[in-house]
């Protein structure tokens, strides 16, 4: 058992390296940036910032990684969370007490989750393309529901998900932190896991191991798509609006990135939910970073193409043993040449 | 055939309905972006009243921000035979052709709210636009009288990089205080014209100033981050509109409310009302036949507390916004 560790806290060193790096930049940048003080009855700082801010693109993540473990993808993320978003807003608009606007619109993303699930499972579309639909509709739909204007609302209820704090905590970290908890005790503490990673690795093999891949995969996705409704919600909730237009947009790929800074194979497999958590946290700490630096807004994604390369390098330089490896080319070459 | 048989039919109806009124005659086409924003529906709406106020037969098509279906809507508009064209062109380049067309049927092309780039501009009558860096310099002229002589560190919301609002509004607002030596843009970042950026990119800005303390005014390229980041400044235990000034470009609705709740100091209108302006310019030209000067410039006025922000809260809710 205590040896299993020693390999997994070496993998998962280039993530952490990475964020020590950019944290540390952030500082060199903005040196308060580790202040945290108590305003308002809640923590206040640029790394609180960071988690809040952050916790939509780790609840996407979470999803993500189930999906992506499975060697699917859902890009569609980013337009359910627009669905939800505008579910949520206009009911309450419309005088629906919160418990029921926010559980319809949770409700609506898992519809749409399970729409994307049956595409993939059972009628065997790619994941790419069957996503892809929903991508472009959700946008469309959302604007139905909010009839293309930004629905603006000051229900106490609802803003509590984007702006409140229990014992100073921002309810968006919360969410986030119990989401992460709960679903990493789901995978790891029962065999879904392990299923999981065997579809991802080989659906076939799976299926004549007698493996429900189908159902599993349908709950997989439709577990994505309420990861994103609760992102949808918060996001909306932290304006007061739902932004059909706007909501949630390219997060689906920031949600992708954060999933592959954190170590999961595009082509399925092992899989790592808090290394997700992380890959997002590096993603928003680069952001935040950026608007701390004072930078001219025409270098934000220059610079963020620049370090999200150096991370994938130093990922990839380490998976493949690093040091080691190019030793061994060495070596190789040395033998050849004799 | 059966485009035949709606000419006739929409003849028919415009007859009936108008009676022998000479203007009424009138049939005007419009080619609409789509429903990109807010902003979008409203301008859509209002081309809609201004018509009707009018007595003018009026056809919207919405293009789903495609060219390929606004040139379409255009050879439509021309097979029917309108008396005009409006278009609200999607992209800059590519409408010699299709506008060549319209001029060979004789039918005047006006462009709404956005222009073309062509080397011969007698293939549109005239261009009905806002002047995008006038409306930053009197953001920039109101802030730099209301705070006078006293010294002030300015926030910039600035638009989607590379977009021309964006560049404009910066452009007029660093024109309209040049003279002000006391006000300074301390720092200046894109929040992508949206809300949560907008309330994203304030939060930052906050803590890299101190907590905003030393802060005098915000200055955002539309409305929407302006809302976004008025309630990051609440949440810094700041008071948006007393402790921060607010000024941004646009007037829909929600800042008004704001306004009328003391949190948003200023706003420079770009009208709806493009479809206006050149119906005027079209009836004159009609009438006349004098043709109109190729830029219709559309007012961009200034609301602040003092213009009873409830009472245009309210008249401009039901647009679409």
């Amino acid at each position: 058992m205590k040896n299993m560790f020693i390999p997994a806290a070496a993998r998962a060193a280039p993530q952490l390296g990475s964020l020590a790096l950019i944290l540390f930049l952030n500082y060199l940048a903005f040196p308060g940036f580790f202040e945290i003080r108590f305003q308002d009855g809640r923590l206040y700082g640029s790394l609180v910032d960071v988690l809040n801010r952050g916790a939509p693109i780790i609840i996407l993540a979470i999803g993500m990684t189930a999906v992506i473990a499975s060697r699917g993808v859902d890009l569609s993320v980013g337009a359910v969370m627009a669905v939800s978003g505008a579910l949520a807003a206009t009911m309450t608009v419309a005088g629906y007490p919160v418990p029921v606007a926010v559980i319809a619109a949770i409700g609506v993303g898992l519809l749409c989750g399970l729409w994307n699930g049956v595409l993939v499972a059972y009628f065997d579309l790619q994941p790419i393309v069957a996503t892809l639909i929903l991508m472009v509709t959700g946008r469309g739909i959302a604007q139905l529901i909010t009839e293309g204007s930004i629905v603006t609302f000051n229900e106490p209820g609802l803003i509590f998900f984007g702006s409140g704090a229990i014992l100073g905590i921002p309810v968006p970290i919360l969410i986030a932190a119990c989401l992460l908890a709960v679903t990493i005790v789901l995978v790891r503490r029962t065999a879904l896991g392990l299923l999981i990673e065997s579809i991802g690795v080989n659906r076939s093999a799976s299926s004549y191991a007698g493996l429900n891949s189908k159902l599993l995969l349908l709950v997989i996705y439709g577990f994505c798509g309420v990861c994103a409704a609760l992102a949808g919600i918060i996001i909306a909730a932290d304006i007061r609006g739902a932004d059909a237009n706007n909501a949630g947009l390219w997060l689906e790929l920031d949600a992708i990135l954060a999933v592959v800074i954190g170590g999961t194979s595009l082509f399925g497999g092992r899989f790592s939910l808090i290394m997700s958590a992380i890959g997002a946290i590096i993603i928003q700490a680069m952001n935040t970073g950026i608007l701390l630096s004072g930078f001219p807004p025409e270098y934000n994604l220059i610079l963020k193409a620049l370090v999200i390369i150096v991370i994938l390098l130093a990922q990839s330089f380490s998976s493949l043993g690093g040091w080691a490896f190019l030793k061994g080319e060495f070596r190789a070459k040395g033998t050849r040449q004799q | 055939m059966i485009s035949m048989k709606r000419i006739l039919l929409a003849s028919v109806f415009a007859v009936a309905g108008f009676g022998t009124a000479s203007a009424a005659d009138l049939t005007v086409g419009f080619s609409q972006i789509g429903s990109e924003s807010g902003w979008r529906a409203a301008e859509t709406s209002v081309s809609k009243i201004e018509a009707e106020k009018r007595g003018i037969a009026f056809k919207i098509a919405d293009a789903q921000q495609k060219q390929e279906n606004q040139i379409k809507a255009i050879r439509g508009f021309i097979a029917q035979g309108v008396d005009a064209i409006f278009i609200a062109p999607v992209v800059a380049t590519g409408w010699d052709t299709v506008l060549a067309e319209a001029k060979e049927a004789d039918i005047p092309v006006i462009l709404l709210d956005r222009t073309i780039e062509t080397a011969d501009d007698s293939l549109y009558l005239t261009a009905v636009t806002s002047d995008t860096v006038h409306e930053g310099k009197v953001a920039g002229e109101w802030l730099a009288k209301t705070v006078a002589d006293k010294d002030c560190k300015v926030l910039e919301l600035q638009g989607t990089v590379g977009s021309s609002p964006a560049i404009n509004r910066k452009k007029g607002f660093e024109e309209g205080i040049a003279s002000a030596s006391n006000i300074k843009i301390v720092r200046s970042q894109t929040g992508d014209f949206t809300r949560s950026k907008g309330k994203e990119v304030m939060e930052g800005f906050l803590k890299a100033e101190n907590g905003g303390k030393d802060i005098c005014a915000l200055y955002a390229h539309n409305d929407d981050m302006a809302v976004g980041a008025i309630q990051a400044i609440k949440e810094a235990g700041l008071k948006p509109g007393k402790d921060i000034l607010v000024v941004s470009v646009d007037a829909v609705p929600d800042i008004f409310k704001a306004m009328a709740d003391g949190e948003a100091n200023a706003t420079v209108e770009l009208t709806p009302n493009m479809a206006g302006p050149a119906f005027d310019a079209l009836k004159e030209f009609k009438d006349s036949g004098k043709a109109p000067p190729k830029w219709i410039q559309t007012e961009s006025k200034l609301f602040t507390q003092a213009d009873d922000p409830m009472k245009v809260y309210e008249e401009k809710k039901g647009l679409g916004y």
